[in-house]
């Protein structure tokens, strides 16, 4: 997994609540068996029409949010599906984290395992920094997630929690398997006491 | 001992490892798989040289993108990214050992109607599956959630999940509800009332005399949407009901270990005095039948309502008004009643089980449809089967009904079953969102009852006028 120590780049605002996970990647889109290539996806509803040509209104085909790395958004973002095909869209059109007063909770797991950094902040903060991305490609904002900290275009600080697991495995790019893989041990006596307590598993 | 809830009970007994930061290991006791969220997954194992640590306690069945019409089990007809995903599924099960249910199986199905139905799912038990509606197992007393496909590998791999405990929330619904109202109009009621939001954090356990009184199939219902309110799991405690369903299931534990299991299962249940982060209470006699208006589960409203103007919402929540008005083409004051539908579904890990078709059917005995198209996907090949035995195929088919072969179909559109652009459908599954049943489409959801009353006066109805 790829490494989260500090982004510098630009944020695109899409200040709709609910976004779901069938708008971040629709179905059709599934069928794939990889992890890559979904990043031409990302929205694909909202981002093309039925001819399948770019929609000029959709933030992320504004000249100024092409290269955007970091997403504003409205509550609830990700919610609806487990699918991580979510995230992988995200990070394959190049997004590295997104900015929301709330997150779906599988989405916001399915992130850290893909070295996106959902960030959870208050309204205030967030309608601050929906307005500074609405300043465009000049407006650049910086996470740096070893001191939990999102700066404004502006300098504005805005400090955020994150937990210092799932932290420490975004910033060293871990494989949660392999760090679960050295507790073996205990699974392994776990699972002969839960057999005996409860062998009809 | 402190007082626990029903989740504290189910999360103690699976804490496999608890670091010191509070991360903790859950261990799990059924790993469900299906063919759209797992490919990714299997594939990891092989790159890393792992293998599948509990193979007896991974069950998989095709059901997401499966042609829900006859020939199914031939490869070619399907599309070709569908049938490489159901190949995949059968290479995996094969490869690594774990049970499955192919297309060509009887028992095949939508993988959260196949679980209990098997007895796989069982009290007190923890249940994992790349899907979001594994909320539905939460029913039997289970702690059941959906987990993305770096999850599902992880699970494969080491039969654990990283977690951090929820918060425990209570959802009572008091007394009796009134005739024509169903465990779906209670299930979207409570979102109505609590957002998709609400539930974020929290594993809900729902209680009260109204969920006591749902048979086990209403119970699922509700639970199964547990996942549109935000939260992780929806849980309800085990009972006698609950016991009747699993005996005598294919994997229920039998003579002595059905009275061990039994012993603990009495045991789940929440203490008197446990505590509750928070907690909602809706009074049964207050749920009237519901349909959804926008496109998120929680723009629900009593079928006797009119369609709410966007400026009647507060924050953020006025502009996705405006934009689900302005998709599902309507217009605030018109009368939810007088809405015309063109397509109706039944169907789904919601609504896809005997007692949802016994319900239609009951709606639609003798008449026939308004509507353009009707389809009805039963959940599994056996709920199929026994609809046939009982006669419901027939009454469906009569009505002009389209009976399909079991799958997700038109839940999620993946298959060929879709809607058109600005095709409207009254549906029985979870999801609203833009575009869900195909692009462009307009999906109401609702109770089987409803849906089947949608049918036959080509408009939202409500079921109650036709008892
Ligand atoms: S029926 Fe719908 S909600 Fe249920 S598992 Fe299938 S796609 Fe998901």
């Amino acid at each position: 997994m790829e490494k989260f120590e500090k982004v510098t780049g630009i944020a695109a605002p899409m200040p709709l609540v609910n976004i779901d996970t069938d708008m971040i990647i629709p179905k059709q889109f599934l069928k794939t068996i990889k992890r890559s290539g979904l990043g031409v996806n990302l929205f694909d509803e909202m981002r093309y029409d039925d001819n399948g040509n770019e929609i000029p209104d959709f933030v992320l085909n504004k000249p100024q949010y092409r290269d955007a790395e970091i997403l504003i958004a409205g509550e609830n973002f990700g919610c609806g599906s487990s699918r991580e095909h979510a995230p992988w869209a995200l990070k394959d059109f190049g997004i590295r984290a997104v900015v929301s007063t709330s997150f779906a909770e599988i989405f916001y797991n399915n992130c850290f395992k893909n070295g996106i950094l959902p960030i959870v902040l208050p309204q205030e903060a967030v309608d601050v920094l929906m307005k500074d991305a609405e300043k465009g490609s000049n407006a650049r904002m910086t996470i740096d997630l070893e001191n939990q900290v999102v700066t404004s275009s502006d300098g504005e600080e805005f400090s955020f929690e994150v937990d210092s697991f799932r932290k420490h495995c975004l910033m060293n790019g871990l494989d949660d398997i392999g760090l679960t893989l050295e507790k073996a041990a205990s699974i392994d006596s776990f699972e002969a006491k839960a057999t005996q307590a409860r062998p009809w598993v | 001992m402190s007082p626990k809830t029903l989740y504290d009970k189910i999360w103690d007994a699976h804490l496999a490892h608890e670091a010191e930061d509070g991360t903790c290991l859950l261990y799990i006791d059924r790993h469900l798989v299906h063919e759209v969220t797992s490919p990714q997954a299997f594939e990891g194992l092989r790159l890393a040289k792992r293998t599948v640590r509990a193979p007896d306690k991974t069950i998989a069945v095709p059901d997401h993108n499966v042609p829900t019409t006859p020939g199914r089990e031939d490869p070619k007809n399907m599309t070709e990214d569908s049938a490489i995903q159901v190949a995949a599924l059968d290479k995996n099960a094969k490869d690594f050992g774990i049970h499955y249910y192919p297309v060509s199986d009887v028992r095949q199905g939508i993988v959260h109607i196949v679980g209990p139905e098997q007895g796989w799912t069982l009290p007190g038990m923890t249940v994992v599956c790349g899907d979001s509606h594994t909320a539905t197992h939460g029913a039997f007393g289970a702690l059941a959630h959906g987990i993305g496909t770096s999850e599902v590998e992880h699970v494969l791999a080491t039969q654990t999940l990283i977690q951090k405990k929820s918060k425990n929330m209570k959802v009572e619904i008091t007394g009796k509800l009134a005739p024509g109202v169903t465990a779906k109009d209670i299930t979207l009621s409570v979102i109505g009332e609590t957002g998709t939001a609400g539930g974020t954090g929290y594993v809900i356990e729902y209680c009260g005399e109204a969920i006591r009184d749902l048979s086990m199939e209403g119970r699922m219902t509700v639970c199964n949407m547990a996942i549109e309110g935000g939260a992780r799991a929806g849980l309800i405690a085990p009972d006698e009901k609950t016991f009747a369903y699993v005996q005598g299931r294919p994997h229920a534990p039998k003579a002595a270990q059905w009275e061990a299991a039994m012993a603990w299962w009495k045991t789940l249940h929440s203490d008197e005095d446990a505590h509750w982060d928070k907690v909602i209470t809706i009074k049964g006699e207050d749920i009237a039948p519901v349909v959804t208006w926008g496109t998120s589960p929680e723009d629900v409203l009593p079928i006797t309502a009119d369609v709410p103007a966007a400026d009647s919402f507060d924050g953020g929540k006025v502009g996705a008004a405006q934009r689900a008005l302005e998709y599902m083409d309507l217009t605030p004051g018109q009368k939810l009643s007088d809405i015309e539908i063109d397509t109706v579904f039944i169907g789904s890990c919601t609504n896809g089980r005997i007692e949802d078709l016994r319900a239609a059917a009951e709606v639609l005995k003798g008449k026939k449809i308004a509507v353009k198209r009707a389809m009805v996907v039963p959940g599994s090949g056996l709920v199929r089967a026994q609809a046939e035995e009982e006669g419901l195929a027939d009454i469906f088919t009569q009505a002009g009904f389209e009976w399909r072969l079991a799958g997700c179909s038109m839940c999620l559109a993946m298959n060929p079953d879709q809607l058109a652009p600005g095709e409207r459908c009254a549906a029985t599954s979870n999801r609203n969102f833009e575009g869900r049943q195909g692009r462009g489409g307009r999906t109401h959801l609702m109770s089987p009852a409803m849906a089947a009353a949608a049918a036959v006066t080509g408009k939202l109805t409500d079921v109650r006028d036709m008892m």
